[in-house]
């Protein structure tokens, strides 16, 4: 994230356009001038030189016509295009993993080295298993110290079965043994873990090619950092050159780093991004959503991801109930602690305020940590009432503050306060239930 | 561009050094596929004697952006050439401009870490995941044995699937101790029995391996903090150094990671690994010049003496 130099597109456009208020119509002159200022955002986002040059050529034909010349909000209108433009390069729809022909399927994990191919291969284990098919872990790295260990480990984890290699296996005969056993353990899709290689050596390029023509993969998936800079477009080519990959998964996208590899990526090899990892658990890995990606690579925030992450935490269940009761103007202090587990649930608030567009960006925001011990002492405090303190608050008076001060380690004041945001959300709960609760979402309340 | 120093590098001790020949051959190997890779080199800039004119210069921003430099660092140096314009006039001269504003830039250097009184020498190594910490330590370990020290490894990465293991395997090459837990152990507990075993056995050098984690992970950087206390709670003085690794294949982000880490722990000296592939590293420059972080080592291969030591002059001289 260009921290040094670098907020968000958006603004920067914005300055370039308004210091011509008031200059009538735009020139080529000053569209030119703006998408200076997209081609650093570009490069500053590790988008390749070459790439970036391309792209601001087409971008510039489309921004000289008449939408741009004759907008408002010229900087707007040109990060539409951008956006629009970067969408489109980097795939228009989502791909799913290709496992279409011989049985079992096999998919061969490839890249650098660390770029987090035996992650992913746990991963992508879980994710096939929610697919309902069943996955076989197959460790072909027989170079990386403890590489088959690791595997192991993560199929033990999961409850995955795992190839049993040992580093004096050739890789190419554990696959092709692993393709039998897989049958005898009742498992339809291999995930193949190569060794970390360099795009450049020779011989370990040629092992893939080896392996590749051994087992016949129905996909074959370069896994590459996000972070990668210039370099992205040097390492993807020769994979592709190589083996014709299916796809690609992008790692650690769970960092600040805006990601212009991807671009960089899709534009050499043309191949789709499947997937990205968004964390340390085995369950983080998401579709790849070009457009959210555009977002990024732009620095302009990732409200839908956000959206989404509130959607599948948010207990459909419980939302509808809590609804009802809401309805009958029936908000305890139970439904206000359950509400508060529910947020904190979508990550750390500072997590959540990185993915709001412009928010990562405000110098305050940066240094604001927002204290999520609070939520804890809030969740202490309503533990400590009795059942029929959290049905009625208004039972709460002197000694029931201190007894629940002292139960749950915080002091009279803190209860106050408690009780003090309770009422008001409250209070703000029964207008909402004049105007209708639609307009709340998903019984998400507007903490 | 950073392989044009490995070379010259070469040339001056492969005369000496008998010993060596594996180790450059092996080195030359992996070059001569660098080069295939490398399209642009600041002698073609100037074929058939150019002047310096715009396209030269977009020519040059060019190979400096794809070295991974970053847009302001390189729009820097090409602002102070342009300025420089009317008195280069060859590659020569150009190289000479940019090599002393390069070299400008990499030698601001912190004062060097704390001064040993008592104890080992402790080296906490800390980075994202992937960039090669545990690799690094390997190497490092055996670079210490090699001049005669006792080395204790502390394997304080204890969340990664066979993290201890790898690095067990990386001591036994190395042939020193490892200092481990179980897996999912408090690695700050790991740390400090690791302090503690070396004051034990008299050992010279400790190096605290520990789990990778993004910059950006707020509790990882206080578990981070955390194994720092820890270790200075047995030995006030240490860690002497706090190594942070990069990855050379990493962009624009190894900023943001060093000034993360570096607003955590203090980082004193920077690794740089992978620079046996095609990626240039470029982000160094800027690390180093706005961090004030020296760059310590660079990693240039697999094997276990494949860690060298940084030398800016030689780095900036072979740079270009």
């Amino acid at each position: 994230m260009g921290v040094i130099m670098f907020d968000n597109l958006s603004d920067r456009l914005d300055a370039v356009f308004k210091k011509l208020k008031g200059h009538g119509k735009l020139t080529e002159k000053n569209i030119e001038e703006g998408l200076k200022e997209v081609r650093m955002a570009l490069l500053e986002a590790d988008v390749h030189y070459k790439v970036v040059k391309k792209f601001v050529a087409d971008i510039k034909e489309r921004a000289l016509g008449q939408e741009v010349m004759e907008s408002l909000t010229p900087g707007q209108q040109v990060i539409k295009i951008v956006d629009q433009e970067l969408t489109e390069l980097m795939g228009g729809r989502l791909e799913n993993l290709n496992l279409s022909g011989s049985h079992p399927a096999s998919i061969m994990l490839v890249g650098l080295q660390g770029s987090g191919k035996t992650t992913t291969a746990g991963k992508l284990a879980v994710y096939l298993r929610k697919q309902g098919r069943k996955p076989y872990l197959v460790p072909a790295d027989i170079y990386r110290p403890a590489a088959i260990d690791q595997l192991n480990k993560l199929g033990d984890q999961l409850g995955v079965p795992v190839f049993p290699s040992n580093p004096e296996i050739d890789p190419v005969k554990i696959c092709q043994q692993a393709r039998t056993t897989a049958h005898r353990e009742l498992c339809d899709t291999l995930l193949i873990d190569t060794a970390g290689r360099l795009h450049i050596d020779e011989e370990l390029m040629t092992e893939l090619c080896r392996i590749k023509d051994a087992v016949k993969p129905s996909d074959i998936l370069l896994v590459a950092d996000a972070m990668t800079g210039q370099d992205a477009v040097n390492i993807a080519e020769s994979f592709n050159n190589t083996l014709n990959i299916g796809g690609v998964i992008l790692t650690k996208m769970d960092g600040d780093a805006r990601g212009g590899a991807a671009l960089s990526i899709k534009s050499v090899t043309d191949k789709p991004i499947k997937f990205i990892g968004v964390g340390e658990k085995l369950s983080d890995l998401e579709p790849f959503h070009p457009d959210r990606m555009s977002s990024r690579i732009l620095g302009m925030g990732d409200v839908l991801t956000m959206i989404e992450k509130a959607q599948t935490i948010v207990d459909e269940k419980k939302a509808v109930e809590l609804e009802k009761r809401l309805r009958k103007n029936e908000f305890t202090l139970e439904d206000f602690r359950d509400q508060m587990v529910q947020i904190r649930k979508m990550g750390s608030i500072s997590e959540l305020i990185n993915m709001i567009p412009g928010m990562g960006k405000i110098k305050q925001l940066k240094n604001l940590e927002v204290d999520e011990n609070e939520f804890i002492k809030i969740e202490a405090i309503i533990n400590s009432m009795t059942p029929q303190e959290r049905h009625q608050h208004t039972l709460i008076k002197g000694s029931r503050r201190k007894r629940i001060a002292k139960g749950s380690g915080t002091s009279v004041q803190d209860i106050n306060n408690l009780l003090k945001n309770y009422t008001q959300v409250v209070k703000m709960m029964k207008k909402i239930n004049k105007g209708g609760m639609r307009e709340l979402g998903q019984g998400m309340l507007p903490f | 561009m950073a392989f044009t120093w490995f070379q010259k590098n070469e040339e001056v001790k492969e005369g000496g050094q008998e010993k060596s020949t594996g180790f450059f051959n092996r080195l030359k190997k992996g070059l001569s596929k660098t080069r295939k890779v490398l399209s642009t080199d600041i002698n073609d800039l100037f074929a058939g004697n150019r002047k310096i004119d715009d396209e030269l210069l977009e020519e040059l921003e060019e190979l400096l952006i794809t070295s991974d430099m970053g847009v302001r660092t390189t729009m820097d140096l090409i602002e102070s050439i342009s300025k420089k314009s009317s008195e280069i006039s060859g590659a020569d001269q150009l190289k000479k401009a940019l090599k002393e504003n390069i070299l400008a830039l990499l030698n601001s250097e912190k004062p060097c870490p704390q001064k040993i009184t008592t104890g080992p020498l402790v080296i906490m190594v800390i980075g994202v995941n992937g960039v090669g910490k545990t690799t690094t330590i390997g190497k490092l370990a055996a670079k210490f044995v090699a001049s005669g020290e006792k080395v204790i490894i502390a394997a304080a990465d204890t969340f990664r699937a066979a993290a201890v293991e790898q690095l067990a395997i990386w001591a036994q090459r190395a042939g020193v101790e490892i200092v481990k837990h179980k897996d999912m152990s408090d690695p700050a507990a790991v740390a400090y029995d690791g302090i503690q075993a070396a004051l034990a056995r008299g050992a010279d050098v400790v190096l605290v391996d520990t789990a990778g984690r993004l910059h950006t992970k707020k509790n990882l950087m206080e578990e981070l903090k955390k194994i720092k206390r820890a270790i200075s709670k047995k030995l006030p003085e240490a860690p002497h150094e706090i190594l942070l690794v990069l990855d050379a294949t990493t962009g624009q982000n190894a900023l943001s990671q060093a000034e993360l880490f570096n607003d955590a722990l203090d980082v004193t000296g920077i690794a740089l690994t992978k620079l046996d592939g095609t990626a240039k590293g470029g982000i160094v420059v800027s690390i180093c010049s706005t961090l004030e972080i020296p760059l310590k080592y660079i990693g240039i291969g697999e094997k276990i003496e494949d860690l060298q030591e940084f030398d800016s002059v030689r780095f900036v001289n072979a740079l270009l």
